[in-house]
C-alpha cells in the first residue's frame, strides 16, 4: 500500500510573478525510488518548480505534497526535516571554510546539536568521521581539510552532490548537476548520481540530454510553465510535442 | 606560544591598578566596559552578517532600568541588575522580531530607528527618565561585602566580569550553534535548505547579544553612576560599531582592540580638542577608505604572509 | 475645534517637510541601494546656511534662500558621491559607515561654526499675518509649506513619470543590471539623483527653518522619522515617501500634543504594524 503513496505530488501549481505566470497548473506525481529528469528551454520554469517544492517561493495557489503530507505553506528548513535536500545550479557553498565543515553543516542541519551554545561543533566526532566518509563517495576524501575557494569548479560541483547525500534525504531535488563541466568531469558526477541508493527518490534539472536520459526512468517536459508532456522516458522523447519545444515549431 | 602570551596580558592586567595611577586605571576601566559592548555586538556584525546601528539600546536601557529601579522602587542593586537584564532581553526578543523581518540595510535602518525611538523616549519622558539632566546618586553594588566604590576595586570587579564574557562568548562563537550563525551570514538560503532555521538562529543570537550588552550597560552605569539619554544616542551606538570594524569584525580580540584604540582616542583627543564627533565622523572615513578590513585581521595577514615566507 | 485644526495643520507642515527629507532619502536608496545617514545632517545644514543667508545677505528672503541653499547642498552631495561613495560601490556597509561619518562631521561643523543656541529663521513678513478661512485662523506659513510639499510632489512625480530622466530612474529602481546593458548611463544617474536628493534636502532645512529654527541634533530628530516614514512607505517609491510623510507626520504631532512623554512610542506602533504584514513597505516593490 504505502508504495501508492508518491514521493513528491504537485496538484494544480500556480505561480505569478506579478502579472507574469511562472508556473501554471502543473501537476506531477513522482513515485518512491523514481528518477526523474524535469527538461524544458531557458526560462521553462523548472528552477522557480524547484524554489516551490523547497519553499523558497509560496505558490500562488496548488498544493504540495511529500509522502502524503501537504508541505505547501511549510517553512525551507521544516521540509528539510522531513527527508527533502536540495543542490543548486549556481554553486551555493560556504567558500571560506573546508570541505568537511561544508558537508557537517548540512549533517548540523538534521541533528539537535545546531541549538548547542556551549559545546564546539569540532567536538562533534561522529558527524566529522561521517561527512569525511562522504566525501570519500565522491572521491574528495584527501583534499576533506582544503577550503572551499581553493578547489576546482568541478570539484565543488561534487561537494553540492555530497552536502546534499550526507543528508541521507528521501527525496533529492538536482539542479542542473552538470552545468559547466567537462566530458570527463560529466561522466564523474553521472556515476556518483547513478550510485545513489533507491532509498533516495530523485528528481533531476539538466539540460545535457546526453548524460541524463541515461539516469532517468521518467521526464517531463515543462514549457512557458506548463506541463507538456509527461511520462516514460522513451516515450516523451518519441512524443511529437517533445520535437516540437526542442527542434522548433 | 599565543596562549600563553593570553595568560601573561591577563595577569598583567591583574596586577595593573598595583602600580598605575588613578587616571590609567578608570581608563582601562571604561576600556573593558567598551570592550563587553563591542564584543556582544560583533556576536551580530562580524558572526552574525547582520550590522545593527541601534546597540546602544541595550546598553542605555539596562542601565536606564537599574537606575530607575533602584531609586524608584527601592529595589537593592543586585535583584535590579537581574531584573533589568532580563527586561532588556525580552525588550530585544520584541526589537529581534522587528528588525529581523529584513537583513542588510533594511536591519540596520530598523535597528536605527528603533533605538532613536528609545532615545526620543529617555528624553521626553521626563517622569521616569529624568530628561536631559539625567539619573544620578546611584550606587554600586558590593558583591560579598565588598566595597567598590574605590577605582582599583571597582577595575578589579570589571576585569572580572569582563574575562567571564570574553570566556563565553568564545565559546558561544565555537559551538555548533557558533558554527550554524556563521553559516547564516556566508549562505542564509542554503542553510534553511539544509535544515537549519536561519530566523531562530538569528534572533537567538539577537537576545543573547542583547543580553551582553545589558551587563556592560550595567557596569557602565556603575561606573559613571550617572545615566543620561546621549548613552542611547547614535553616536553610542556608532561607536560600538566602529570598535568591532576598526578592530577587525568577527574576530574574538578584534573588538576589544578597537574599543580599546576608541577609549584611548576619546580620553586623549577631548584634552586636546573639543570636536570629539567630529574627529569620531574622520575615523569612520579612515577606517573604511583606508583599513576596512579593521586592525587585528590586518595585522594577522602580515603577521601570517612573514611566517609563510620563513617556511 | 481650534486646536485641532491647528494640530492638524502642524502635522501636514511636519509631513510636508519630512517628505522633502524622505523622498530623496528613499529615491537614492532605491536606485543606488545606499542608505544615506548623512540626509538629517544635509537638512539642518540647509536650515543653518538658508538662517544665516536671510539674517546677513541683504535682498535674500526665504525662498531665494531656499533656492540658493538647494543648490550649495546639492553640490555637496555630488562631492560625496563622486569622490567617496564611489570609491566603495562594491561595500554598501562601508558607503552607509561614510555616510554616518560624514553626518557627525557636518554636524559638529555645524556646531562649531554656529553654536549651541537655536537660530531663528523669521516667516516671511507676507507670510506673517494668520489666514481666516471658515471663521478659524490658521497659521499662513504653514498652509505654504504644505503648498511647497505638494509642489515638489507634482515636480518630483513630473520628473520620474514624464521624462526620459525620469524612465532611466525608474528603470534603474526596477532592475539595475538591466539599465546598465541597455545603456542608461548609470554613473551620471547616480550623482544626478544623490544631488537631486540633497538639494531638496538641503531646500527642506530651510523651508523648515520658520517652525523649527536651526540648531544642533535638528539632523539626530528629523533623520529617524524619516527612516520610519521610508521604512512605512516603502524604498524607492515616491507614492510611499508622500503618504508615510502625512501619516507620521499626523502621529508625531498629534502624540506631542496630547502625550508629550511617550510621543515617541506612538512612532513605534505604525512601524511594527507594517513590518509585521507587509515588511516592503505600503508602497514598496523592492525588500529594503
Amino acid at each position: 500500500m504505502s508504495a501508492s503513496v508518491p514521493a513528491l505530488e504537485i496538484i494544480n501549481l500556480k505561480k505569478f510573478f506579478g502579472g507574469l505566470p511562472a508556473t501554471q497548473d502543473v501537476n506531477l506525481q513522482v513515485m518512491p525510488g523514481e528518477r526523474r529528469l524535469i527538461i524544458g528551454p531557458n526560462g521553462a520554469g523548472k528552477t522557480t518548480l524547484f524554489n516551490q517544492i523547497t519553499g523558497d517561493f509560496l505558490p500562488t495557489s496548488g498544493q504540495i505534497k511529500l509522502f502524503g503530507t501537504d508541505i505547501t505553506r511549510l517553512k525551507p528548513h521544516e521540509r528539510a526535516h522531513m527527508g527533502l535536500s536540495r543542490t543548486y545550479q549556481i554553486i551555493t557553498l560556504f567558500a571560506k571554510d573546508t570541505l568537511v565543515h561544508n558537508v557537517t553543516l548540512g549533517l548540523l542541519g538534521l541533528s539537535p546539536a545546531r541549538w548547542n551554545l556551549f559545546k564546539p561543533l569540532g567536538h562533534y566526532q561522529e558527524m566529522e568521521v561521517e561527512a569525511r566518509r562522504v566525501l570519500g563517495l565522491v572521491g574528495l576524501g584527501s583534499m576533506a581539510d582544503r577550503l572551499v575557494s581553493e578547489i576546482a569548479y568541478g570539484q565543488k560541483r561534487r561537494v553540492e552532490i555530497a552536502m546534499a547525500m550526507a543528508q541521507k534525504p528521501k527525496l533529492l531535488l538536482l539542479d542542473e548537476p552538470l552545468a559547466g563541466l567537462s566530458a570527463e568531469e560529466r561522466t564523474t558526477i553521472k556515476e556518483l548520481i547513478a550510485a545513489i541508493p533507491k532509498e533516495t527518490t530523485l528528481v533531476m534539472i539538466e539540460h545535457d540530454m546526453d548524460t541524463a536520459l541515461d539516469l532517468a526512468e521518467t521526464v517531463t517536459l515543462l514549457h512557458y510553465g506548463k506541463v507538456i508532456v509527461d511520462g516514460q522516458r522513451d516515450a516523451v522523447i518519441a512524443d511529437e510535442k517533445t520535437r516540437e519545444v526542442y527542434l522548433g515549431h | 606560544m599565543k596562549r600563553i602570551s593570553g595568560f601573561l596580558f591577563l595577569a598583567l592586567l591583574c596586577v595593573f591598578p598595583l602600580f598605575a595611577g588613578d587616571f590609567y586605571i578608570n581608563l582601562v576601566s571604561q576600556i573593558l566596559i567598551a570592550a563587553i559592548f563591542a564584543m556582544s555586538l560583533n556576536l551580530l556584525v562580524g558572526y552574525g552578517g547582520l550590522t545593527s546601528l541601534g546597540h546602544a539600546s541595550f546598553l542605555g536601557f539596562a542601565a536606564y532600568a537599574s537606575a530607575w529601579s533602584t531609586t524608584h522602587m527601592g529595589l537593592g542593586v543586585g535583584t535590579s541588575a537581574v531584573i533589568s537584564v532580563l527586561a532588556t532581553m525580552v525588550m530585544a526578543g520584541l526589537f529581534g522580531m522587528i528588525a529581523l523581518r529584513a537583513t542588510g540595510l533594511g536591519f540596520l535602518m530598523i535597528t536605527l530607528a528603533l533605538s532613536q525611538v528609545l532615545w526620543g523616549l529617555a528624553y521626553r519622558w521626563v517622569a521616569v527618565t529624568n530628561g536631559d539632566n539625567g539619573m544620578s546618586g546611584l550606587a554600586r553594588p558590593s558583591p560579598f561585602g565588598i566595597s567598590l566604590d574605590s577605582g582599583a576595586n571597582y577595575y578589579w570587579f570589571t576585569l572580572v566580569v569582563f574575562v567571564i564574557a570574553y570566556w563565553l562568548m568564545a565559546i558561544f562563537v565555537a559551538s555548533a550553534f557558533g558554527s550554524a550563525l556563521r553559516g547564516t551570514r556566508d549562505q542564509a538560503r542554503r542553510m534553511s535548505a539544509l535544515g537549519h532555521d536561519v530566523w531562530m538562529i538569528r534572533w537567538i543570537t539577537f537576545i543573547y547579544a542583547g543580553f551582553w550588552g545589558a551587563v556592560s550597560g550595567l557596569l557602565y552605569v556603575y561606573y559613571t553612576k550617572y545615566i543620561h539619554p546621549s548613552s542611547l544616542s547614535i553616536t553610542a551606538s556608532a561607536e560600538g560599531l566602529l570598535s568591532v570594524i576598526a578592530g577587525g569584525s568577527g574576530t574574538l580580540g578584534g573588538p576589544v582592540v578597537g574599543a580599546a584604540l576608541l577609549i584611548i582616542l576619546k580620553n586623549y583627543a577631548s584634552a586636546y580638542v573639543e570636536r570629539w564627533n567630529m574627529l569620531l565622523g574622520f575615523v569612520f572615513l579612515f577606517i573604511v577608505l583606508v583599513l576596512p578590513e579593521g586592525i587585528v585581521p590586518g595585522l594577522k595577514r602580515i603577521f601570517s604572509r612573514r611566517q609563510g615566507g620563513q617556511s | 475645534m481650534q486646536f485641532w485644526i491647528i494640530q492638524g495643520l502642524n502635522s501636514l507642515a511636519l509631513g510636508g517637510l519630512l517628505f522633502l527629507l524622505a523622498s530623496g532619502f528613499s529615491l537614492i536608496f532605491g536606485l543606488m541601494r545606499i542608505a544615506n545617514l548623512t540626509h538629517g545632517a544635509f537638512f539642518m545644514l540647509g536650515a543653518y546656511l538658508g538662517a544665516n543667508a536671510i539674517r546677513s545677505i541683504d535682498g535674500v528672503n526665504l525662498w531665494t534662500a531656499a533656492a540658493g541653499t538647494g543648490l550649495l547642498v546639492a553640490a555637496a552631495g555630488g562631492l560625496l558621491e563622486r569622490l567617496v561613495l564611489r570609491q566603495l560601490s562594491t561595500n554598501p556597509l562601508g558607503q552607509v559607515l561614510v555616510t554616518l561619518g560624514m553626518s557627525f562631521i557636518i554636524a559638529d561643523a555645524c556646531l562649531m561654526i554656529w553654536g549651541g543656541d537655536p537660530i531663528p529663521v523669521p516667516t516671511p513678513a507676507d507670510l506673517r499675518k494668520p489666514l481666516l478661512m471658515f471663521g478659524f485662523a490658521f497659521p499662513t506659513y504653514r498652509v505654504a509649506v504644505v503648498g511647497c510639499a505638494i509642489v515638489a510632489a507634482i515636480a518630483l512625480y513630473g520628473l520620474l513619470e514624464r521624462t526620459r530622466i525620469g524612465a532611466m530612474i525608474r528603470a534603474g529602481v526596477d532592475d539595475m543590471d538591466m539599465a546598465r546593458a541597455i545603456g542608461i548611463p548609470v554613473s551620471a544617474l547616480f550623482t544626478a539623483v544623490f544631488c537631486l536628493g540633497a538639494g531638496i534636502a538641503g531646500a527642506g532645512g530651510v523651508l523648515g527653518g520658520p517652525i523649527m529654527s536651526a540648531y544642533p541634533g535638528l539632523d539626530a530628530d528629523m533623520l529617524p522619522l524619516a527612516l520610519i516614514v521610508v521604512i512605512l512607505g516603502g524604498v524607492g517609491s515616491l507614492l510611499g515617501a508622500f503618504v508615510g510623510s502625512f501619516i507620521i507626520g499626523f502621529i508625531y504631532t498629534f502624540g506631542i500634543a496630547l502625550l508629550p512623554d511617550l510621543a515617541y512610542v506612538i512612532l513605534f506602533l505604525p512601524m511594527i504594524v507594517v513590518i509585521a504584514f507587509r515588511p516592503q513597505g505600503l508602497f514598496g516593490r523592492i525588500g529594503a
